[in-house]
């Protein structure tokens, strides 16, 4: 027993898990007891017991008894206790410490949670709460309200409201329409019902498709008018755009050749001539005499002028025939390249074009002398200022020269192509010159008329090359000469005009006026200067009259006024003794400026012929109210007689005296009339800004007697119309989503739209294709003809 | 190649029938119409003179109850259907057209405070001074059955006011605090209170549905959610308001009728203060009703009158009485914009065209035509003196013409002192109040 006992002191000192051990003990203990001791024993162990229940304190021992069947067993056939108890989690952690896996770092965390002292911040009161809530619901339900804002003011500034807002749009309704309001009462309608759902078949046919109906929507009358108008333009822009390319393709493929190929031979000229001031000198300068000699006698005569008999027939064929026009703006060209003695023709295909277009709106500029040319004014100077990049032009140059002798090679291949065709082909002739060939002319004899237009083409071409060359050496000249002028001339001129300073101080009126006069002759000085030095000194020379006469006009004095100046004299008392030479001067120029300043002003005369003016419009006029003709002969020459005239010159009785009759000094309106002041609004009323608005408000009339019967309807518009009968609901969320639904249709319309025209390209890209058709089936002919 | 022929085409100078006027061929060259703004003057002076010769408002009364009609609700389907609750307890059904009362039910012990109808039409509720709430079918009960209420609901505190909702089966009252029921259940679903014992009306928001506002005992006008759990904002102001209206086509405004003779317009966002002061009752104004096109409210006030406001107009255009109208406890504006209804204490309901001179019935296209014209006369020369006063003449009765006389004299007399205390006080001590302003104490959050 003593081990026991021994067993049991040490066992209820430990946690609840040593209890197990304890009942097992003390079961096993009474049965020995039983068997060995008697009551005695028996009672101290009841002693025995009590202790140890009373050292457990709070934990009473439950006798766990097993009355049924249970999955939690323990070993020895006892029923688990604490075994549907929580866990909780400070168990765990004890375990935790104990257990060797558990990683240092987790442990030091949980011990520094278990040693924390903080505690939690409270709450915030119940009011405050509440009141952030508020002020948070408050916000949100003010945003959602201000979502009518635009609807508010909408309907504020509209013309004309109509009530209800919501209103069925009038018209014939679709069957569908009409037949979903319905319902089938009636038991055979409802069979019938019933019969149609079983062979679901469809109640409501919808006559349209949901696509269909929101084009339909999309689409009024208005916007497919628009639509087809657009269409309908787009389509003859295109077939413009398509035979302008067609006519330009067909032109390109002779003038390109032609071009490309001048501008090689232009080239090697260039090389050449480059390779001979190198080499030769002395015949480099002959070239370059001749080029001068060519130059100048394009000057003298007229031979590219357009003034020849070809030229003259050119332009009458001009209006109507591109080629002609072209031939006639290539001639002015050449003409400007030969007379023009700084310029140098530009060497882009582009500034070519451009060149043409110049000369043909410029033809006269062209002929003029040439203006003596200053160096410092960039306008006078042509098109030199373009040629500072050189160097890199010429290596782009050379590049592209590769590229335009392929060109070339492909020009000659399409060339000898064509003329193979054309020897295969017979020609139709429709030239001028092949009018006089029979159809059963021989090949060969083609050829050989071939030939010779082309030879005629050739000279031709010769000569214009010839030329261009000239020009082209008169240009490259020039840039020679340049490089000896060039050097930048000093500005000597630059802010003279800007600023005229001088040693003269000007105060006065008489000052002004004297300076003036020297600076008008200095100006007519100028102006008698020629416009040799600068491209400012017109400018200058016309600028300084102008402002002389706008000063002239507000300063000249004595020619406006006749009268006497008044001097006002004004009492300067002098505050500083000392300084009084000079307060004098001050005073006395101050004096001269109020003088100058008040000339002319008489204000009492004026005023007193103010009132004069305002007494003798008041005065009553003698009305003559003579009718010629009446009651004795009327005619040309013929005038009524004197007694006549004397019965109908009527005199109105004076007006009562003016109210201003002993006043001198005031002027009384007598214009108002108090018996339609009654009448008149005396203040300008809220909306208006202005008088003359409220007036132009009134003077407008707005019945049947002035205005049509339409606009009398759009005038008197009511701003709110009722519907009698009818309960105007209040706006409902669904007012302000309308919008959204309408610009959905209108985005369905546009895809639908858009689907539309892609259909359309397809088809154009269809048309192309038969356009491409047709363009080599032109070709062809073209090649026949050649 | 066109070829011109003379013609002459009968429709342009036959008249149709023989009762329209002969066609006339016009010249609209101004030459030949000369005086155009003296005539129209004439015409306009005619017109206004023609006005108020025709401003013959008052269109009947009807007469039934045994006591002061406190409450009036319009039929929400119906234009020519309206109920009204009297002080004893009483709820009559009216037919306006017949003028004749459909149906009477004693609904209640004691007052019918408020009265609403459901928006479908069906039934209407009413609340009364004996805590109840009680539902009732619109159309008359079954031959041999007794009236009898489709649903009560026993509260705990009287009820003050009702209001229903605008689309859903939900409806709010107030007394000791603001509830919404649900209809179907016989507690409140939500119950706001925000240290205030009772409160006299409460209101929904016709456009965003879900916003109510209700006036308390204790001056303030406090603004709800129904889905919030708080109330959302209140206003103080100097003098307690009795009942409110929020404008049916502008969401956020909305006008309270004050104990300080005057009508406040607010904007619900900006509660500092009132958009608009509405002034011309010589009395405490009890109930308000804006105009279903939301341009016009009319108000009825303790001062035995009803008056017509334009919503932003400072004071009324339009002042209705008669000899024998007591005390204006409610007033409703007609659903069609036509007319206005107004329950006053000598146990009648007047029924009033909202615009006096208007010709009821059916106009022919021409009478309608001269009417707009005349209109636009009207509104033309308005600002000419003689034409504004004989459109702004009005006949008032000696007590209230010599009460609006002193209260003039009051106003004077308070705005010379004030101008008094600022010209001897230090510059900028005495600061310029405006009148809107002087009437919002504070704003709580």
């Amino acid at each position: 027993t003593t081990t026991t006992t021994t067993t049991i002191t040490t066992t209820t000192t430990t946690t609840t898990t040593a209890v197990l051990h304890i009942q097992y003990s003390t079961q096993q203990k009474s049965m020995c007891v039983s068997v060995q001791e008697g009551s005695e024993d028996e009672r101290k162990h009841t002693k025995l017991l009590e202790a140890i229940s009373s050292l457990g304190g709070r934990r009473r021992m439950k006798q766990t008894e097993r009355s049924e069947a249970s999955l939690q067993v323990s070993e020895f056939s006892v029923a688990a206790d604490g075994a549907g108890e929580k866990v909780e989690l400070s168990d765990l952690l004890g375990t935790m410490e104990k257990t060797p896996g558990a990683p240092n770092k987790t442990k030091k965390q949980l011990k520094n949670l278990q040693n924390r002292k903080d505690t939690l911040e409270l709450p915030l009161s119940k009011q405050e709460t509440e009141k952030i809530q508020r002020g948070v619901a408050y916000k949100k339900s003010s945003r959602e309200v201000s979502r009518w804002e635009s609807v508010i003011t909408q309907n504020q500034k509209a013309e004309q409201l109509v009530f209800p807002l919501r209103q069925d749009p009038t018209g014939h309704k679709r069957m569908e329409q009409v037949v979903a309001g319905w319902k089938a009462r009636t038991p055979l309608e409802q069979e019938i019902f019933s019969l149609l759902h079983s062979n679901s078949q469809p109640i409501h046919d919808p006559v349209l498709t949901p696509v269909e109906e929101a084009s339909i929507k999309a689409m009024s009358l208005e916007e497919a008018k628009i639509r087809r108008a657009e269409l309908q333009k787009a389509r003859a822009l295109q077939s413009y755009y398509e035979a302008k390319a067609r006519r330009e393709t067909r032109s390109r493929a002779n003038c390109e050749y032609h071009r490309v190929q001048k501008k090689a031979k232009r080239r090697d000229f260039l090389k050449q001539f480059e390779e001979m001031v190198k080499t030769d000198p002395d015949a480099a300068l002959e070239e370059l005499k001749r080029m001068e000699l060519s130059r100048m006698q394009e000057r003298m005569t007229l031979k590219h002028q357009n003034s020849g008999k070809w030229a003259k027939a050119k332009a009458i064929m001009a209006k109507y025939d591109h080629s002609a026009r072209k031939a006639m703006q290539e001639q002015l060209e050449i003409n400007k390249d030969l007379t023009q003695k700084l310029a140098v023709p530009s060497e882009d295909e582009d500034e070519e074009k451009n060149g043409d277009e110049e000369a043909g709106a410029l033809p006269d500029f062209v002929n003029d002398p040439e203006p003596i040319l200053d160096p410092v004014n960039p306008w006078m100077r042509g098109k030199l200022s373009k040629e500072e990049p050189e160097p890199e032009e010429e290596e782009e140059e050379e590049e592209e020269e590769n590229e335009e002798e392929k060109l070339l090679r492909e020009f000659e291949r399409k060339r000898k192509l064509r003329e193979d065709e054309d020897d295969d082909l017979v020609p139709v002739p429709q030239e001028e010159e092949n009018q006089s060939k029979s159809l059963n002319i021989s090949s060969l004899q083609n050829d050989k008329v071939d030939e010779d237009d082309k030879d005629e083409e050739e000279e031709e071409e010769e000569e214009e090359e010839a030329e261009e060359v000239v020009s082209e050496f008169n240009s490259l000249f020039n840039r020679l000469m340049k490089s000896n002028t060039t050097p930048a001339v000093p500005d000597q001129n630059e802010g003279e005009e800007l600023l005229d300073e001088g040693l003269v101080r000007v105060q006065t009126m008489e000052d002004l006026e004297a300076l003036r006069k020297d600076r008008t002759n200095e100006a007519n000085q100028e102006a008698s200067v020629p416009a040799t030095d600068t491209p400012t000194a017109p400018e200058s020379a016309s600028e300084p009259p102008n402002k002389k006469k706008r000063r002239r006009k507000e300063i000249d004095l004595k020619k406006v006024l006749t009268k006497q100046a008044t001097v006002v004299k004004v009492p300067l008392a002098p505050t500083v003794l000392e300084e009084e030479e000079e307060e004098e001067e001050v005073h006395t120029e101050q004096a001269a400026i109020i003088k100058e300043a008040f000339a002319g002003d008489d204000v009492i005369s004026d005023f007193l012929k103010d009132k004069r003016k305002q007494e003798e419009a008041g005065r009553p006029k003698v009305v003559d109210l003579t009718l010629p003709g009446w009651g004795e002969w009327g005619g040309l020459g013929l005038k009524p007689s004197k007694n006549k005239r004397r019965k109908f010159r009527k005199k109105v009785a004076p007006p009562p005296p003016r109210q201003d009759k002993k006043l001198p000094a005031v002027i009384i309106s007598e214009k108002r009339d108090a018996s339609v002041a009654a009448h008149q609004v005396s203040q300008l009323p809220f909306p208006f800004q202005n008088p003359t608005q409220f007036e132009s408000c009134v003077r407008t009339p707005i019945g049947q007697t002035w205005n049509t019967q339409t606009t009398v309807r759009k005038l008197t518009a009511p701003r709110v119309v009722t519907k009698m009968g009818a309960i105007i609901e209040p706006m409902s969320r669904e007012d302000l989503v309308p919008k959204q639904k309408s610009n959905e249709a209108k985005r369905g319309a546009a895809i639908l739209l858009e689907e539309k025209r892609e259909r359309g390209k397809k088809k154009g890209s269809g048309g192309k294709r038969a356009l491409q058709q047709k363009k080599k089936k032109m070709q062809k002919q073209k090649k026949t003809k050649e | 190649m066109k070829v011109k022929v003379l013609c002459r085409n009968p429709d342009d100078y036959v008249r149709e029938t023989t009762r329209d006027i002969q066609r006339v061929p016009r010249n609209y060259d101004p030459t030949l119409h000369p005086f155009e703004v003296p005539r129209e003057y004439t015409r306009a002076l005619n017109a206004t003179k023609l006005e108020r010769v025709f401003a013959k408002p008052f269109v009947a009364s009807l007469d039934g109850h045994r006591d002061g009609v406190n409450c009036i609700a319009k039929h929400s389907k119906s234009l020519s259907t309206v109920l009204s609750g009297a002080c004893d307890g009483e709820v009559k059904l009216w037919n306006l057209s017949k003028r004749e009362c459909l149906r009477s039910v004693q609904a209640h012990e004691g007052f019918v405070r408020g009265i609403c109808s459901r928006f479908c039409g069906s039934s209407f509720f009413t609340v009364g001074d004996d805590k109840t709430i009680k539902q009732w079918k619109m159309g008359p009960p079954g031959y041999g059955l007794k009236e009898e209420p489709l649903n009560t609901i026993l509260g705990k505190a009287v009820f003050t006011g009702i209001d229903h909702h605008q689309s859903e089966g939900t409806f709010a009252t107030c007394g000791q605090t603001v509830d919404i029921w649900d209809e179907l259940r016989s507690s409140p679903i939500r119950s706001f209170s925000w240290g205030v014992d009772s409160f006299s009306c409460v209101r929904y928001n016709p456009v965003e549905t879900e916003l109510l506002a209700s006036c308390a005992s204790d001056r303030s006008i406090i603004l709800y959610d129904m889905r919030e759990s708080t109330p959302l904002k209140k206003v103080i102001m100097k003098l307690k308001s009795n009942t409110l209206c929020w404008n049916p086509m502008e969401a956020y405004y909305f006008t309270c009728s004050s104990e300080d003779y005057n009508l406040y317009t607010y904007d619900m966002r900006c509660l500092d203060s009132p958009v608009r002061v509405h002034m011309d009752h010589v009395s405490a104004v009890l109930d308000v009703d804006y105009s279903p096109t939301g341009k016009e409210f009319v108000s009825a006030s303790f001062d035995k009158t009803i008056r017509i406001f334009p919503k932003d107009g400072g004071h009324s255009r339009e002042v209705y009485h008669t000899k024998r109208m007591q005390h204006v406890i409610c007033v409703k504006w007609s659903a069609d914009n036509k007319y206005i209804l107004s329950g006053s204490d000598e146990m009648n309901i007047r029924l009033w065209k909202a615009n006096a001179s208007e010709k009821l019935g059916v106009l022919t296209a021409r009478e309608k035509a001269a009417l707009h014209y005349n209109q636009k006369l009207r509104d033309k020369f308005q600002h000419h003196p003689q034409v504004r006063r004989i459109a702004r003449h009005r006949h008032l009765p000696r007590g209230i013409f010599r009460q609006k006389r002193e209260l003039k004299e009051i106003k004077e007399a308070q705005t010379r002192k004030e101008q008094n205390v600022r010209k001897h006080s230090k510059p900028g001590s005495v600061p310029l109040v405006t009148e809107r302003e002087k009437h919002v104490v504070t704003v709580v959050e």
